[in-house]
């Protein structure tokens, strides 16, 4: 008897017990189960939530990689300045590099799957339902969309709260109405702002040195790791396009959290969801729309002369329209955030107002945003709280259309006294 | 006027193991079986004992609700076993048949010149009025309603389903007949829809409106022509009938017999020559599963298509709607890393890492199993992919769940039969049982409104 079958031997011997999700959590994922069909349907589609899962889990990898490498990356370039006549291998894939991301982003990753999944587990167990596979997903988006130089402790905190209080007490996977992933982020950024913000957090112990500093070492080299966005927001993007290049800025090569930065990866990712039917298109084409008419709006402000160099909002408002789609989390938060089934708009139709107000007011936060020049998990999460109002619109609209049509029912009278009548007809 | 349908939104299923199309006489079934469950929601009051001799056409039972609706035997001879569940509810009555058989034989009737009460009368006296069923709720149709107007799909395009246009060739005659009953009973139409490049022997009816259809399943489903032709609005009512059991409502009208007769396609693939066997409604389906010969042991017989059929067994009987039985493999195996691998065998609506979209044309061996755990609803926009109607399929079945009448009502229930769920069942991600939970809607909502 081979490891299946000593599978199913536990597996029916601890069926019903209080351990028992946890054990097939772990017996489903080396195994698809045994089920069959009952009445209805008696064949079913291939798929299933946890295949669902794991192709959004693909798409992300890609940017997992190329994060691990950027940490190294970014870390470097900020203690000895970029490299002149970059070059893909000797600069970017490289061990050191690779090092600095193994060291940093790993554990971050560690701490996400590991508390996240533990509190899944815990939950599973109290409850008596199976571990559904929505944290597989949350797991891997956590740590790309924080800060480098997070704490783990805090992380873990985060990761907590935003399991509890943004999906297990809703009910669990499907029933959450705000992102898990965006809620352990605004988490950290409401409960730790000092740490989350700022030009210190970006790059690895650019904080760090920054501290020793200020306490009066003197044999480290100071570590800027300002952001595009946090440049354009103090008005230096004179400054920035000595240092990034637009290339730059499409490749990743730039500051951000974690796994925000490599626009093309994350392009290709989208792509990979939407052929593969996971993601909607739909959501990602309008909050690309959505994104670049506020940009437009912002770029005509600029022209028109309303807003000029010295105010505040002119280095953001001027950026070229179309050149917010790659910095920062936008693309990130369209492809991979906006695009989850259960928080987002249900319609097709919802979907591209949806999707459309994510692009429109993450450009819209992120330059009016005081404190924080970044917009996107706002927005997903403001739009998360719509989506189930876009919905009932457009669930009305058909409701209308059936209500309408009652007025032309042709509704036929019940002939049971007709018949009753012939009956007495027939007794006398 | 003709109205064509052309669906877009849908999935042909292909599967191995389609019927060919030649037609054997099953061998004569020693026990016929009548299974209650075939009539949802009919209370059953015995007017015959166990033991009784009773002619084929005799009433065994009628409706406890509807005391002119009698349900009847298909043969003659001995009802040798009421099967009883909990509550002595009755499951199955089951018939020795004889071997000269007897028919009763009802006077004839003159359509044309008789009452509309009389001919609804006749039709529940010759136990033929069970075929027709009514939505909403889709149940048998109450007789005393009258409805707006009658749909017949005479087009299946459901996985390994009995083709219509061969099952129903020469029964011109029989069809006529009924359709005549059947403009009789409704105010409105009689739609009938063919599909658009057969040559169904339905399409040369006269007083029908003809409709022909075209694109994948679901279209030959006659809720997607309902909703496409003349949708159901609260208070309305229509009638459905499935052309096979036209033609039993046919020969009674010429014949004044009730003849339970059927042919009926073998599929599925664990038959091994699947193909057409004339029989009789309530027959053994031992009586021609083994002459097809059967692949294996661990198989499932299905009374009816895979989608929508019940389960039945090998030693089960054909049910009194169905014109397919299936024998599919079951699938209550495990599979190594089955949620991850790339998957070549098996059909899906996504691309994630499964192939079935780039063979369009193979057909399939799929098994029963779940291929995944129940979980709940998750994904979106997949429904609304294969679901061709104008009603948004999972607003609806969650409103059914959390049991808001006013919601059911407002977002569609009225128009819907549990297998107009089918193909999102099949589809569904979270493996949600779809027409369970719309038909447990429908019953909550005949129950509280009626």
């Amino acid at each position: 008897m081979g490891l299946k079958g000593k599978l199913h031997e536990i597996k029916q011997k601890y069926k019903g017990k209080k351990m028992a999700p946890a054990f097939n959590a772990i017996h489903t994922f080396l195994y698809a189960p045994d089920e069959t069909t009952h009445n209805g349907s008696h064949i079913r589609g291939a798929d299933d939530l946890k295949r669902t899962m794991n192709t959004v889990i693909m798409a992300l990898v890609p940017v997992l990689i190329f994060s691990i490498f950027n940490a190294g990356y970014q870390h470097f370039s900020a203690l000895n300045g970029f490299p002149e006549n970059f070059s893909l291998m000797d600069h970017f894939l490289t061990w050191d590099n690779a090092w600095i991301g193994i060291i940093k982003v790993l554990p971050l990753l560690a701490v996400s799957y590991g508390v996240g999944l533990l509190v899944e587990f815990i939950f599973a167990v109290i409850k008596g339902h199976e571990v559904e596979e929505g944290y597989l997903v949350t797991g891997i988006l956590v740590p790309l969309i924080v800060p480098i130089d997070t704490p783990l402790w805090m992380l873990a905190v985060a990761v907590v709260f935003g399991v509890v209080i943004g999906k297990e007490v809703f009910g669990g996977t499907g029933m959450n109405i705000l992102n898990p992933a965006l809620t352990i982020r605004a988490f950290l950024f409401f409960a730790y702002p000092t740490w989350m913000s700022g030009d210190k957090v970006w790059v690895y112990e650019a904080r760090e040195r920054s501290e020793a500093i200020l306490a009066g070492a003197t044999d480290v080299d100071a570590i800027s790791g300002e952001t595009v966005l946090g440049y354009l927001a103090q008005n230096k993007g004179a400054a920035m396009d000595q240092v990034y290049s637009t290339w730059d800025m499409f490749y990743g090569f730039i500051p951000g959290s974690v796994g925000e930065t490599p626009t093309l990866l994350i392009l290709l990712g989208g792509l990979f969801l939407i052929f593969s039917k996971i993601a909607s298109w739909r959501i990602m084409l309008s909050a690309v729309l959505g994104s670049l008419v506020m940009g437009l709006i912002f770029n005509q402000v600029v022209e028109m002369g309303w807003v000029t160099e010295t105010s505040k909002f002119y280095g953001l408002m001027s950026f070229d329209f179309w050149k917010h789609l790659i910095v920062g989390g936008l693309a990130f938060g369209i492809v991979y955030m906006a695009t989850d089934p259960v928080t987002g708009a249900q319609t097709n139709k919802g979907k591209w107002y949806y999707g459309f107000f994510i692009g429109f007011l993450s450009v819209m936060i992120r330059v009016f945003n005081p404190a924080y020049p970044e917009g996107v998990f706002l927005a997903i999460l403001l739009m998360n709280v719509f989506a189930p109002t876009i919905d009932h619109y457009v669930v009305r609209g058909n409701v209308k259309r059936r209500m309408k049509r009652l007025e032309n029912a042709v509704i036929l009278p019940k002939d049971s006294d007709g018949k009753a009548a012939e009956l007495q007809a027939e007794t006398v | 006027m003709s109205k064509d349908i052309r669906v877009k939104k849908g999935l042909n299923i292909n599967l191995v193991g389609v019927a060919e199309k030649s037609t054997s006489k099953a061998v004569l079934s020693n026990v016929y079986a009548i299974n209650l469950n075939d009539f949802h929601g009919i209370t059953p009051k015995m007017l015959v004992k166990q033991g009784a001799e009773v002619k084929a056409g005799e009433a065994l039972f009628y409706n406890k609700n509807i005391e002119d609706m009698m349900f009847v035997s298909p043969v003659s001879g001995e009802l040798i076993e009421i099967e009883r569940g909990a509550r002595r509810r009755i499951l199955k009555l089951k018939i020795l048949a004889d071997k000269e058989q007897s028919h009763v034989s009802h006077s004839n009737i003159d359509v044309n010149g008789s009452s509309v009460q009389e001919i609804k009368a006749y039709l529940q006296k010759s136990g033929c009025w069970p075929f027709i069923k009514q939505r909403p709720y889709d149940i048998i149709a109450d007789p005393n309603t009258t409805p707006k107007a009658i749909f017949i799909s005479g087009y299946s395009t459901a996985p390994l389903a009995a083709d219509l246009d061969y099952v129903l060739a020469g029964k011109e005659n029989e069809l006529q007949a009924a359709i005549n009953v059947l403009v009789r009973l409704t105010p409105g139409k009689v739609h009938v829809s063919v599909g658009k490049s057969t040559s169904s022997p339905m399409a040369g009816l006269n007083g029908i409106e003809l409709h022909k259809v075209s694109g994948p399943h679901p279209a030959g489903l006659v809720g997607t022509h309902i909703n496409k032709i003349d949708p159901i609005s609260k208070g309305e009512m229509v009638w459905t009938i499935s052309p096979q059991d036209l033609v039993i409502i046919g020969e009674l009208i010429l014949t004044g017999k009730f003849n339970a007769e059927r042919i009926v396609a073998l599929a599925g693939s664990s038959v091994k020559t699947p193909k057409y066997y004339k029989t009789k409604i309530g027959t053994e389906v031992a009586t021609f599963l083994y002459a097809s010969g059967v692949n294996g042991e661990n198989f499932r017989v299905i009374n009816g298509d895979v989608l929508t059929g019940s389960k039945s067994s090998q030693d089960g009987y054909l049910g009194f709607y169905n014109n397919t039985v299936t024998a599919i493999p079951e699938g209550d195996d495990y599979e190594f890393f089955g949620w991850n691998k790339p998957i070549f065998n098996k059909i899906s609506s996504t691309r994630a890492l499964t192939f079935s979209w780039l063979m369009p044309k193979k057909k399939f061996d799929l098994t029963t199993n779940t291929n995944g755990e129940h979980r709940a609803f998750v994904v979106t926009g997949q429904y609304e992919q294969v679901f061709p109607l104008d009603i948004f399929p999972m607003q609806l079945l969650k409103a059914c769940m959390y049991k808001d009448l006013d919601e059911m009502e407002q977002l569609g229930l009225y128009e819907v039969a549990p297998e107009d769920f089918s193909l999102t069942e099949f589809v569904c991600i979270s493996k949600q049982p779809h027409q369970q939970i719309i038909r447990e809607g429908l019953d909550l909502l005949q129950k509280e409104i009626g």
